[in-house]
């Protein structure tokens, strides 16, 4: 789900470190140590030098943000990424550690003068417990691989992102990963009991595990969504639910945005927490229709998606009062999915929208804040008028019920400044988000991508506890140096202020 | 500007950061024996309380950290909503902010989650009297560290916990409890069997001879789920004093005195012997234990186990706290110098050393 802005890269040089205390000497001399350091501690095959290797490690899936390594290293082993890790300490290289690169948000571009630590050969479930219902598995292994291997137990892993696919479980647990089921089954974060990894100095840590409680701080947490600058994990225990029996998806079309918000709030309000709610308005119908005829009603402003599981007793329940609230809250047409195979195609439509924004556009650019849902009406209408103000299309896709917005801004790279009003857009949405009392990212992360708009919704008081918590665990700044936190020089050289939740209307956000 | 109440506790920490003088923080003081040691000039925090926002179609609650826990509840209940990972009251005067603090949950811990999932944003005052906003109001929100998760469960070692955003959920339709007359193998072989069903279980329980399970769900999911798994129903008067029980701890069993209890947080599948005089809670995962084994006897069980074992009420001579790993114990150092470098805040409640 890659937004592809190619040939448009940037001058990355601001998103530079001032984390890293790495010594500057000559770049030749330093691959010479590092390579002599690694080759004690890794296979020939395992450590890639040359530009030809390294240059498929340049970007993640935010591939206008691009970064030849220094060097790439792929352990086979938890005892050679521990070396790995010693060899950088002591040589105060910067580490960058990779999954499968499907970031959205630049978290695993790599480091000039740094490592990218690939962590897709650590590749293997190492156990499945049906009784206990958890998965001990290393970082590289596909999100969807998990699912898979528990299918025939009636288990799954529940946190599902749009690149299940390809994702890898060290990936989301850097990123907290979401998806479409959030609502009711939690994100990464509530869905892993423990993990092992190591600090930058080789030091192995455990946290949480296979019990439901730990003493201490709940580090845990504090790891998980840390995008790869507090630790790197080498093995996760997930925890697996049951299958539900049957799942239900009812289709709703609205003739008005705002109604279609009030809808989703109208659902959570009678106390039904559905499996899924989405939202897409007539753009994104309109892109993915021709491409997978899904039967979306072309005519509707936004249809909501709300979908019902369990067991066929509580589904049926359910699906009746949802289909109830939609028609109160003014659907103008309600349709339930009939079958296994009509359920997942209304579902087709959704799933393909990053796709179809990708047939109908050379580019787009994907943003992902959140807002409280009872502002989504609000929040749609303010994008249709940044469309005027920036003269490109906007296509809108919601995770609706958890107020997450995937707005999928369409430009064309090779067109001179339409990237620039594209990233302009998108930080004006990411600001709504904050002065509507949201934030900058649901689930897509920081990384590079969205520095400058940190600075809008932390206080310098609360980046300085972030960069404390950093230092906790890596006090030279090696690992993934300059994602994440802004430091003051960025936010003062990004030039727009914090903004306090709802302090100031949005009519009123400065403007460079 | 700084309401009153928080410019008061504020500038009480101000100046105890200046004379390096400890700060005990205490909401409504249930919590006392959930210490290793109780240190510092009390800071009452009680005055900077009430609910600040609460829509009940946002599904979040935000309260300043003196708002009492039970004042908190009968807003939620007005809404049919609630707080699904049943913070435990000790007392009437428990309050928010401790029971974040604390990250205490109850009998539904297993299937809802800990009070740390709820937890969607934190203020923290910090040693400087500085106000930090972590997290926020929204379910999805991964900008920067999760600070806010990780001062749940705190104990108030980094600083004063001084607003609370918690996600809430709505009440269940119905519930019912279903009993069963076993022993504790029996009974865990039950929990095992369920866990790995799509049941609407939401809390289990044996002691002395009894399981029970609680199903919460619709009318019709109940009736599905009863048909499925057998046994009888607890009464409707019953069934909620006993969970009531065990989560605020009123049952007999919490208040025998006569030996230590301890609480062993081990896998659910852990396997179990002896198991007389226990109580088990979470399919398993929570397991009661009145014992005059030496403490390190019962540490090492737990530990070969995959768990802990704290020592919850009674005396004896070993730390509250199982043991930190050594290399946890040195990021929990860390983090303690650098959020409260000058050490003020619940110095040695958490741990002996922080």
């Amino acid at each position: 789900m890659n937004s592809r802005p190619a040939g448009s890269a940037r001058d990355y040089s601001i998103m530079n470190p001032s984390v890293a205390t790495a010594p500057r000497y000559d770049a030749d001399a330093r691959r010479f140590v590092l390579r002599q350091a690694l080759s004690d501690v890794l296979p020939v095959q395992c450590l890639l030098t040359g530009a030809e290797e390294t240059t498929p490690f340049e970007c993640d899936g935010l591939s206008a943000f691009r970064q030849v390594p220094f060097a790439v290293a792929l352990p086979e082993t938890e005892a050679q990424v521990r070396d790995v890790l010693r060899a950088c300490h002591d040589l105060k290289i910067p580490v960058v550690a990779r999954g499968a690169g499907t970031g959205l948000s630049g978290g695993a571009m790599p480091h000039a003068d740094g490592l990218v630590l690939s962590l897709a050969k650590l590749n293997r479930i190492l156990e499945l417990d049906p009784v206990a219902c958890t998965a001990r598995v290393e970082p590289g292994v596909r999100n969807l691989a998990v699912s898979e291997a528990a299918a025939p137990h009636g288990l799954y892993y529940a946190p599902d992102p749009s690149s299940q696919i390809a994702c890898s479980i060290g990936g989301n647990v850097a990123e907290n990963s979401g998806g479409v089921h959030c609502l009711k089954y939690g994100l990464t974060v509530h869905n892993v009991l423990g993990l092992r990894g190591y600090t930058i100095d080789g030091e192995a840590v455990t946290l949480g595990g296979a019990a439901l409680d730990a003493p201490g701080l709940d580090l845990l947490a504090l790891a998980i969504g840390s995008e790869g600058l507090l630790l790197v994990v080498t093995e996760v225990t997930l925890k697996l639910i049951p299958k539900p029996k049957i799942a239900q998806v009812v289709m709703a079309s609205f003739d008005d945005v705002v109604k279609a918000g009030d809808a989703v709030a109208a659902i959570v309000a009678a106390g039904i927490i559905p499996a899924g709610l989405e939202m897409m308005d007539r753009k994104a119908t309109a892109a993915v229709e021709p491409f997978v005829r899904a039967g979306y009603d072309l005519n509707a402003e936004a249809i909501l998606l709300a979908e019902s599981d369990g067991t066929l007793e509580e589904v049926a329940d359910e699906i009746a009062e949802i289909e109830r609230v939609l028609r109160a809250a003014g659907s103008t047409q309600c349709i339930v999915s009939q079958s296994e195979a009509e359920r997942l195609k209304f579902w087709s439509g959704r799933k393909n929208a990053f796709p179809a924004a990708g047939r109908i556009s050379p580019d787009y650019y994907c943003m992902d804040g959140t807002i409280p849902r009872k502002h989504l009406g609000r929040m749609l209408r303010a994008i249709e008028e940044m469309e005027k103000k920036y003269t490109l299309r906007c296509m809108n896709v919601f995770h609706a019920g958890d107020g997450n917005l995937h707005p999928l801004i369409l430009f064309d790279a090779h067109e001179p400044g339409e990237w620039e009003r594209a990233d302009r857009f998108g930080a004006d949405i990411l600001e709504l988000c904050v002065a509507l009392g949201g934030t900058i990212t649901g689930e897509h992360g920081v990384g590079v991508e969205k520095l400058g708009s940190m600075c809008v919704q932390f206080a310098p008081a609360e980046r300085e506890a972030f960069f404390a918590i950093k230092r906790a665990f890596d006090a030279d700044g090696l690992l993934n140096p300059g994602k994440a936190i802004p430091t003051l020089a960025r936010c003062a050289e990004y030039g727009r202020m914090h903004v306090h939740a709802g302090a100031l209307p949005f009519a009123d956000l400065p403007r460079f | 500007m700084m309401e009153a109440a928080l410019a008061d506790l504020r500038d009480r920490i101000v100046a105890a950061n200046a004379a390096k003088t400890p700060l005990r923080l205490r909401g409504g003081g249930s919590k006392d024996f959930h210490a290793e040691a109780l240190i510092g000039d009390e800071l009452d925090t009680c005055a900077h309380r009430g609910i600040v926002d609460y829509e009940p179609s946002e599904l979040v609650v935000t309260a300043r950290c003196g708002t009492p826990l039970a004042e908190i509840e009968d807003t939620l209940a007005q809404h049919g909503q609630f707080l699904p990972f049943e913070p435990p009251a000790f007392g009437e005067a428990t309050t928010i902010g401790g029971a974040v603090a604390a990250g205490l949950s109850g009998p539904r811990r297993a299937s809802a989650g800990a009070a740390r999932d709820f937890v969607l944003g934190a203020h923290l005052v910090d040693a400087n009297g500085e106000l930090k906003r972590f997290g926020g109001q929204v379910m999805k929100n991964v900008a920067g560290f999760d600070a806010s998760r990780l001062l749940c469960g705190s104990l108030g070692v980094l600083g004063l916990i001084a607003q609370v955003s918690l996600k809430v959920l709505p009440r269940p339709y119905d519930e019912i409890t279903l009993r069963f007359d076993c022993d504790v193998k029996a009974a865990l072989a039950l929990f095992h069997r369920w866990r790995a069903q799509p049941l609407p279980v939401s809390a289990t329980s044996w002691h002395d001879g009894v399981a029970a399970v609680r199903l919460s769900g619709s009318p019709s999911a109940l009736r599905a789920a009863r048909a499925v798994l057998g046994g009888s129903v607890l009464d409707t008067t019953q069934a909620p004093t006993w969970w009531l029980g065990l989560r605020n701890q009123t049952h007999d069993f919490f208040r025998r005195g006569d030996k230590p209890l301890w609480r062993l947080s081990i896998p659910a599948t852990a396997p179990i012997g002896a198991f007389a005089d226990g109580l088990i809670e979470w399919s398993g995962a929570l397991r009661w234990l009145h014992s005059a084994a030496p403490a390190g006897e019962i540490r090492a069980i737990a530990e070969k186990l995959g768990g802990t074992a704290m020592l919850w009420r009674g005396a004896c001579a070993t730390t509250r706290f199982h043991p930190l790993a050594p290399a946890n114990l040195e990021l929990h150092r860390r983090l303690k110098r650098e959020f409260d470098p000058n050490g003020i805040f619940n110095r040695g409640r958490l741990h002996p050393e922080l």
